[in-house]
C-alpha cells in the first residue's frame, strides 16, 4: 500500500476544510473501508490523502428518520443497521432485503450505505494491476474483459470500451424507489435523482458518478409510495449467501384487484450501473401478473442485452429472475 | 494499565516520531503515527506506520496471533473481531481509525480462567479439523447469539456465512452455536 495522510474529520465543515486543503493531492473520504483498503491494498485506488468521516455518524449523516413522506437514511448508516431496521423491513422491504442478502454481516457492520453506492466493480482485470489493459483503471489501456473470462461481466448497459457489472445491491433497491441523494460540497449543498449518480461506462469508464471533486454524500430520501410495501429483493447467485449477484431483481408494486395498477423493476447483476427496467415496467401496467405477462416483461426488460460469450446465459437468467420476482411480489400478503 | 509499545517501529523512524511529538495531523505520510488502543480493555500506546491494518497491528505488534490472516481482502471472516461489541473485519480496518473503540479479540474471550460457553462449544462439537478459522468462527458466533441472528439452523447459516471453513466443519459450527446460545443467554440474564 502506498503511504497517505490520514485525518479524522470532526465535523462536515472539517471535512469540507480537509478536502479543499488536499486539492492538488487525491483525496478520498473513509467510511467503513472496506471498498477503500480492499482496493488500497491492491493498489488500484491511490489516496494521497484519507479523510475519516466515521466522526459524522453521531450527526444527520447517521439517522434513519421515517415518516408519511417517506424514508431519510443517512449516508453513514451502516449496512446492517437498515437491514434490521423493523419498520424497514415493514414499509421498504425491497431496501432491507438488498442489505441483507450483501456481503456478511461482519461487512454489514462496516460498511456505510454512501460508501456501498460508491463501491467499485469486482471486474478481475480491474482488481488486478498486473494486467495492462483496462479502461477503468488505466484510461485508453483497452479492456482485457471483453475478450477475457468475463463470466461475471453484464450484458446491459455495455460500451465497446468497459462491460464491468455494478456489484452493488442497494443501488437497485433505491433506483427502483425513485430515491434522492442530498450531497454537500466546498461548492454548497445540491440534491439529485439517485438516478442521475452513476454514469454509463460508453467511452470514458474511468468517470463513474456525477459527484464533483470533494462532493460528500449526506443522505438518500425515498419517497413513500403505494408501491413500497409489495415490495421485495429476489439475488440469484453461485452459492446461497456472502456472494455477488449473477442476477437479481428490485419489485415495487402497487396492484388492485389483481391489476397492476404502478410497478417499479430494477435489475442487478447483469448491468453496468444501477438499472432501471422502464420498458418492463410499460408492459405491465393495467395488466395482471400472469405468466404471459411476466414473460412480455422479461422480454422487453432485456431487448438491448448483448452476452460476451462465458456470461452469455445472463440474458436467460435475468429473464428469468425477473419473472420469478415479479410472482412472488404478486403473491405477497401484506 | 498503559503499556507502551514501539518494538514494531524501526529505531530511525521512532526517532523521527519522537521529533514529531505525538501531533496527529503529520505531514510526512510515512512518519509513524501515535495512538492508544484499548485491547481486550487494556489500553496500548503504540506507535505504527498509518497503513498498518488492525490485524497486523494485532498480529505482528502485539503478539496477540489468534485473528489469523486468511484474504486479507474481507472474503473470509478468519480476522473477525469485534469494535465496541459488533462484529467486524480486522483485515479491512485501519488500525489508526480504531481509536477510541473497545476491541476484543479471542484472546480476550475467556474470563477468570473459564472458556467463553461459545470456546467451548467448538470444543464439545468438534467445530473444527485444523482450527485455522476458528478464532474469527468463534468471535463472529460470539456477535450471532447478541444479535439474536442464531435462532433456527437457517439464520445461523445465513449469519455465519461470512466465515469460511476451508475444511467444512459447518455442521459441527451451527451445533456449537446451537449449544452455547441458551448458556450466553442465561449468563447474561444473570
Ligand atoms: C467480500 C466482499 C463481499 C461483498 N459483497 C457485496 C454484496 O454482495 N453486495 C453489495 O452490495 N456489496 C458487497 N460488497 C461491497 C460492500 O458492500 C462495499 O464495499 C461497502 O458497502 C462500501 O462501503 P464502505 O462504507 O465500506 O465504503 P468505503 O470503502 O469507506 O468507501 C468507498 C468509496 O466511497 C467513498 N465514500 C464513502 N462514503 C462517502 C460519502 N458519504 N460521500 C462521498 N464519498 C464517500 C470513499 O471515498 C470510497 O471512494 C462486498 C464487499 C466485500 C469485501
Ligand atoms: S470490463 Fe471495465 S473494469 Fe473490466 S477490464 Fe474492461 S474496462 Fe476494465
Ligand atoms: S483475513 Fe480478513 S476477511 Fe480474510
Ligand atoms: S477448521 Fe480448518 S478452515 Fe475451518
Amino acid at each position: 500500500m502506498r503511504p497517505f495522510i490520514y485525518e479524522r474529520a470532526p465535523s462536515r465543515n472539517a471535512a469540507m476544510q480537509a478536502v479543499t486543503a488536499a486539492v492538488d493531492t487525491k483525496a478520498s473520504y473513509l467510511a467503513g473501508g472496506t471498498t477503500l483498503l480492499d482496493l488500497m491494498k491492491l493498489d488500484v485506488m491511490r489516496p494521497q490523502h484519507v479523510i475519516d468521516i466515521n466522526a459524522l455518524e453521531r450527526t444527520v449523516h447517521g439517522r434513519i428518520e421515517l415518516d408519511r413522506n417517506g424514508l431519510r437514511l443517512g449516508a453513514l448508516v451502516r449496512m446492517a443497521d437498515a437491514a434490521d431496521h423493523p419498520d424497514i423491513q415493514q414499509q421498504y422491504p425491497v431496501i432491507a432485503q438488498s442489505l441483507q442478502l450483501a456481503a456478511s454481516q461482519q461487512l454489514r457492520n462496516m460498511a456505510s450505505l454512501g460508501g456501498n453506492v460508491l463501491q467499485r466493480t469486482r471486474c478481475t482485470y480491474f482488481r488486478d494491476v498486473s494486467y495492462a489493459a483496462c479502461n477503468k483503471r488505466n484510461p485508453g489501456s483497452g479492456c482485457a474483459a471483453l475478450d477475457g473470462f468475463n463470466r461475471m461481466h453484464a450484458v446491459l448497459g455495455t460500451s465497446d470500451h468497459c462491460i464491468a457489472t455494478y456489484a452493488g445491491d442497494f443501488g437497485h433497491a433505491l433506483i427502483a424507489l425513485d430515491a434522492s441523494i442530498d450531497l454537500v460540497g466546498p461548492d454548497g449543498t445540491r440534491t439529485i435523482p439517485f438516478a442521475e449518480l452513476h454514469r454509463l461506462p460508453s467511452d470514458t469508464p474511468d468517470q463513474e458518478t456525477t459527484l464533483r471533486p470533494g462532493e460528500l454524500i449526506v443522505s438518500f430520501t425515498v419517497p413513500a409510495a403505494p408501491w413500497t410495501r409489495r415490495s421485495l429483493y429476489l439475488k440469484v447467485r453461485d452459492r446461497q449467501s456472502y456472494e455477488f449477484a449473477l442476477a437479481s431483481a428490485a419489485i415495487a408494486l402497487d396492484q388492485q384487484d389483481g391489476t397492476v395498477r404502478d410497478v417499479r423493476i430494477a435489475l442487478g447483476g447483469i448491468s453496468t450501473v444501477p438499472w432501471r427496467a422502464v420498458e418492463a415496467e410499460t408492459v405491465l401496467r393495467g395488466k395482471a401478473i400472469d405468466e404471459d405477462s411476466v414473460a412480455a416483461a422479461a422480454d422487453a426488460a432485456f431487448v438491448g442485452a448483448k452476452g460476451h460469450g462465458h456470461n452469455d446465459f445472463k440474458v436467460e437468467l435475468g429473464k428469468r429472475t425477473l419473472s420469478r420476482a415479479l410472482q412472488q411480489a404478486a403473491a405477497l400478503e401484506i | 494499565m498503559a503499556t507502551v509499545s514501539t518494538a514494531a517501529v524501526p529505531a530511525f523512524a521512532r526517532a523521527a516520531a519522537a521529533q514529531a511529538g505525538a501531533s496527529q495531523t503529520v505531514s510526512n505520510p510515512r512518519a509513524p503515527v501515535d495512538a492508544t488502543l484499548t485491547i481486550n480493555g487494556r489500553d496500548h500506546v503504540l506507535a505504527f506506520d498509518v497503513r498498518t491494518s488492525l490485524l497486523d497491528l494485532l498480529r505482528e505488534h502485539l503478539g496477540l496471533t489468534g485473528s489469523k490472516k486468511g484474504c486479507d481482502h474481507g472474503q473470509c471472516g478468519a480476522c473477525t473481531v469485534l469494535l465496541d461489541g459488533r462484529r467486524i473485519l480486522s483485515c479491512l480496518t485501519l488500525a489508526i481509525a480504531a481509536q477510541g473503540r473497545d476491541i476484543t479479540t479471542i484472546e480476550g474471550l475467556a474470563a477468570n480462567g473459564q472458556l467463553h460457553p461459545m470456546q467451548q462449544a467448538f470444543i464439545d462439537n468438534d467445530g473444527f479439523q485444523c482450527g485455522y478459522c476458528t478464532p474469527g468462527q468463534i468471535m463472529s458466533a460470539v456477535a450471532c447469539v447478541h444479535e439474536n441472528h442464531a435462532n433456527t439452523d437457517d439464520e445461523i447459516r445465513e449469519y455465519m456465512s461470512g466465515n469460511l471453513c476451508r475444511c467444512a466443519a459447518y455442521p459441527n459450527i451451527v451445533a456449537a452455536v446451537k449449544q452455547a446460545r441458551p448458556l450466553m443467554q442465561t449468563a447474561s440474564r444473570d
